[in-house]
């Protein structure tokens, strides 16, 4: 039998449907592969006796002619999700030991069309960060390196333990969540598809909180089409999540139909920002000529706010998650650092139980929202955030879709920017400003570096426009041909 | 009315605005589905939503909403179709979230105007600024442990509405006529139970003194005032406090107090400088709260009726008189009460509401509510059942006992719980209204007193209360008095 664990989601499901091999199969062979590349550190915790458990029930399902197309895949769960009776620490030390005795929308839906949990994967801390070294259960290791180097590339934030998962094949798929770029960066840095659905699409119930009003699920895949697949599991109305948007959840695997001929492509001039690398540059250029090629309009088109995304985000998002994390207090679950009065309690363990760049966070969110400063930053950027909206429903006046680079570049060595928070956010250049305005943003990998790292290409769409977004998605995919895989330097 | 504070130095104006936390009656909490039941086991009505559990989310309940809305036509406040939720943010023990869910810049309820009633019969009108929706918090224990707090999450995240007055009230009297008049409101509408002893209903006091005439002085804000009386001995206090310190030449400060009930006094709980900075912000995980002017509509057309209308229908249909009226709807229970026996009365006797209307609003606010407060007895735990007070009270309107009668019988019925027909047959003390029976006893009495009878002629008028308690004494007081009356006067003055 070939590896099993080099499938995508489709053939994998293929593969299932016809009885080309079992749940326990690709599950075990998911398990084995997992435990030989521990040094990458993407899990956090494996489910092993819970993934053949549901493995069971899956094969039981395709037996029964029940099978959904989710139905036997093996899966990472990012660990900002809550699992029933699993670890659900958001990497966090604050929420040391805590076991949720719920379960999220998500992952819910995910667990009743059949999908299997390998376990919980590793990401930046309260998914702050971009190169997932904020983990109080250390950074996650790229398995991409660079040509003929065997120095560590970081694979981007927040959902970097996801992305590795799915890159080094020790996940078919995996949840991400994507608050400024959390899906889509470490997708183009792992050469993987990441989605970030339309905000209100998926639900946030149970997906432990960062920035409230930009937090969404997402999948990252090996292909379009497995995200398609992915996300019509995920996506859906909850009534336990007040932001989530009641309209019906289409085929999104249906919508895939090759053609973009007439569809109206977008290229944002602001996007060329100061100090792209050429080859980024040169990337972006290609992936306008794929699309022309297939038949799509290139049109220009102008987003005059975007340079103000990067500072309105770093203030929406801090004041959010001040707020969002003040619970974490040592009173009620997690971790508590005695102290010898109420206050110092709550000062010993968020000194301990939080990492640099979450206080750096908290901080910032706290300062934005303090009397007399408000106005001038919170209020300010809320106000900049309508204007950034109102910039793309003015260019979709114009075109359909919207194609831009996913990050300004390739994955940067592990430790390069941990000193330098500044420049670590320009990481989400491209991808806040679909954040912000709550529209939806795939990277495709369309190629590699000059030192063969992939590079990703982003497509932005319109409100609940995911079906076009994945056909276009689609189509670039095929043009791009990307079809690298890491040399595998871990493991047995 | 003057309502001035005359101090060492002169006269002193006491400028008062109440912040009233009330909460709504409804099954489940503001944003869970979690029980608002009063005095469950600690931390038995929790959800994971209010322990604020990781990735939890609120989802607003709607009859919270509804009643937000009942409670602001109640006061005839502006109802906003458009309010937000805001993020307050402290951290304490009991606030499980790090921050309470309120409404800040756009409330639910605007503003609106009270007209209150004060002892001397004059009115005050009291500006309403807002009503709006937040959480409350859980409860700390202090008293559980030696060096630990317990923690009780039952209340965490009950719905409360924080009504909050204009600076309008001017005395201690006022603030309790407007208190009174709220919670009078929030009874009827049934939107808050007013149960203050079980912290249903608080107050935040916010008092300054001035010169009359000049302007706003620097408030104190006293917090967390869960009666009447006591909210009152705030006023009092604080006012004594703040002239004394403004004539002593100091300056009031701005802060945050605590009453205490064994001095009756309040103490500084914490300074401006102290004072938290809330960094309030709309809540992301909540969208505005939107709703139509048909539902607003909707739930006026099932307004319940309020006390004043109520008092207003009581004098006119009813012809009760002012006082009476007032008494019955100061409760919504004794209102409540008197309707029921009301309509049983009319039921039994055959009599039209008017007529038996006052009889039995009088029977209620003074045999009743005398009965009942000498036993120390609610309405609602009456020994004495509507069917029997409507039967009592008809024996009187049919003539079978008369006034006086019907006491005794409503004493003995509250001893033996038996109807008041038993007890008229049981002890024979059906009235005698029988003409010749009576006239032959007085023309007895009569003869038998002549002396008295001169006496009585030659202008001694006093006399004739005699004549009557002679008849009433031989009959056991159940001679019907107009009878008797009527016959005496014949007798005597014919």
């Amino acid at each position: 039998m070939s590896d099993l664990t080099k499938l995508t989601l489709s053939a994998a499901r293929d593969g299932l449907h016809k009885g080309d091999f079992s749940a326990r199969e690709i599950t075990q062979a998911h398990l084995k592969a997992i435990d030989e590349a521990k040094i990458l550190n993407s899990y956090i915790e494996v489910t092993s006796d819970q993934a053949l458990e549901m493995a069971d029930n899956a094969d039981a399902m395709i037996k029964g002619n029940e099978a959904k197309p989710m139905t036997g895949i093996p899966i990472g769960i990012k660990d900002l999700y809550c699992t029933k009776g699993v670890h659900s620490q958001a990497a966090s030390h604050i929420l040391d030991g805590f076991k949720p005795e719920y379960e999220s929308t998500v992952t819910s839906n995910l667990w009743n069309d059949g999908a299997v949990m390998l376990g919980k994967t590793n990401m930046d801390e309260f998914a702050m960060g971009s190169s997932n070294e904020n983990s109080f259960y250390g950074p996650v290791k790229n398995p991409w390196r660079a040509t003929n180097s065997d120095k560590d590339t970081v694979p981007g934030g927040s959902s970097g333990g996801s992305a590795a998962a799915v890159a080094a094949d020790i996940s078919i798929a995996a949840t991400g969540t994507d608050t400024g770029g959390s899906i889509r960066q470490p997708a183009s840095f792992c050469g993987l598809v990441g989605l970030k659905p339309t905000y209100g699409r998926c639900s946030r119930f149970g997906m432990i909180a960062f920035a409230s009003s930009l937090d969404q699920a997402g999948p990252l895949t090996k292909t379009v089409r497995d995200a398609a697949i992915m996300l019509e599991s995920m996506a859906g109305y909850d009534a336990k999540d007040s932001t989530s948007i009641n309209i019906a959840v289409p085929n999104y695997e249906a919508a895939l139909s090759g053609d973009v001929r007439g569809l109206k492509v977008g290229i944002p001039k602001e996007y060329r920002v100061d100090n792209m690398p050429p080859e980024i540059e040169k990337l972006w250029q290609q992936g306008i000529d794929w699309l022309k090629s297939a038949g799509a309009e290139i049109i220009d088109i102008s987003l005059p706010h975007t340079k103000y995304a990067l500072p309105t985000y770093y203030i929406v998002a801090p004041a959010e998650c001040s707020s969002n994390l003040a619970r974490y207090d040592g009173v009620k679950y997690g971790l508590r650092v005695a102290g010898d009065s109420l206050d110092n309690m709550y000062k010993n363990t968020r000194a301990q139980g939080f990492g640099d760049e979450v206080k750096r966070r908290i901080l910032i969110g706290t300062y934005v929202l303090s009397a007399g400063y408000y106005d001038a930053y919170y209020l300010k950027a809320q106000r900049v955030r309508t204007l950034i909206a109102g910039d793309f429903k003015a260019a979709y006046e114009k075109c359909d879709v919207i194609l831009t680079p996913t990050a300004p570049s390739a994955a940067f060595g592990l430790g390069e920017k941990v000193s330098d928070p500044l420049a670590m956010y320009l990481n989400d250049v491209f991808t806040v400003p679909a954040s912000l305005s709550g529209l939806p943003g795939i990277s495709v990998p369309a190629g590699l570096s000059s030192d063969g790292l992939p590079l990703g290409l982003q497509l932005i769409g319109q409100a609940f426009g995911e079906e076009q977004l994945l056909n276009a998605a689609d189509v670039l995919e095929t043009a791009a041909g990307f079809s690298d895989k890491p040399a595998k330097w871990w493991g047995a | 009315m003057s309502s001035l504070f005359q101090g060492a130095t002169g006269d002193w104006e006491v400028v008062i605005g109440l912040e009233i936390h009330a909460q709504v009656i409804s099954e489940s909490k503001l944003f869970s589905g979690a029980s608002t039941k009063f005095g469950a086991e600690p931390n038995t009505q929790v959800s994971f939503v209010c322990a604020a559990m990781p990735g939890m989310l609120p989802v607003i309940n709607e009859e919270c909403v509804r009643q937000a809305v009942r409670t602001g036509l109640a006061m005839g406040c502006q109802i906003n179709l458009r309010s937000v939720f805001d993020r307050k943010n402290y951290f304490y023990a009991d606030l499980p979230q790090g921050y309470q869910i309120s409404q800040f810049k756009d409330p639910i309820v605007g503003e609106g105007m009270l007209t209150v009633e004060l002892e001397d019969g004059s009115t005050k009108d009291i500006g309403i600024e807002r009503l709006h929706l937040e959480q409350d918090a859980g409860k700390s224990m202090h008293d559980q442990h030696p060096n630990m707090t317990y923690v009780d999450l039952n209340r965490s995240g009950v719905a409360l509405m924080e009504i909050v007055s204009k600076p309008d009230m001017r005395s201690a009297e006022e603030a309790g006529a407007y208190f009174r008049k709220i919670r009078s409101l929030v009874r009827y509408a049934g939107t808050c139970d007013g149960n203050m002893d079980q912290g249903s209903m608080r107050a935040d006091v916010n008092v300054s003194v001035r010169r009359p005439g000049q302007e706003l002085g620097i408030r104190t804000e006293t917090k967390n005032v869960n009666s009447i009386r006591y909210m009152m001995m705030v006023i009092e206090s604080e006012t004594r406090r703040q002239v004394d310190v403004l004539e002593a030449g100091g300056t009031i400060n701005q802060e945050t107090r605590l009453f205490e009930v064994a001095t009756g006094t309040t103490r500084t709980m914490r300074s401006k400088e102290e004072a938290h900075d809330y960094r309030y912000f709309p809540d992301p995980d909540l969208l505005p709260l939107e709703f139509t002017q048909e539902l607003v509509d909707e739930l006026a057309a099932q307004m319940p009726e309020l006390a004043d209308a109520k008092k207003a229908r009581f004098i006119k249909d009813l012809h009760i008189n002012a006082y009476n009226a007032g008494v019955l709807v100061a409760e919504k229970e004794s209102a409540d009460y008197f309707e029921t026996l009301l309509s049983a009365t009319v039921e039994k006797s055959g009599k039209a509401v008017s007529e038996v209307g006052t009889l039995v609003s009088n029977w209620v606010t003074g045999d009743l509510f005398g009965a009942l407060k000498k036993l120390g007895l609610g309405i609602n735990q009456s020994p004495v059942s509507i069917a029997h007070a409507a039967e009592l009270i008809t024996l009187q309107i049919d003539g079978t006992i008369s006034g006086r009668i019907a006491k005794e019988v409503f004493e003995n019925m509250l001893e033996s719980g038996k109807s008041p027909e038993t007890i008229v047959e049981e002890k024979g003390l059906r009235q005698v209204s029988d003409t010749g029976e009576i006239e032959a006893m007085i023309d007895q009495i009569l003869a038998a007193n002549a002396d008295k009878v001169e006496e009585y002629r030659g202008g001694k008028d006093k006399l004739y209360g005699f004549f009557v308690g002679q008849v009433m004494k031989n009959t056991g007081g159940k001679a019907n008095p107009q009878v008797v009356n009527k016959l005496l006067r014949q007798k005597l003055d014919g």
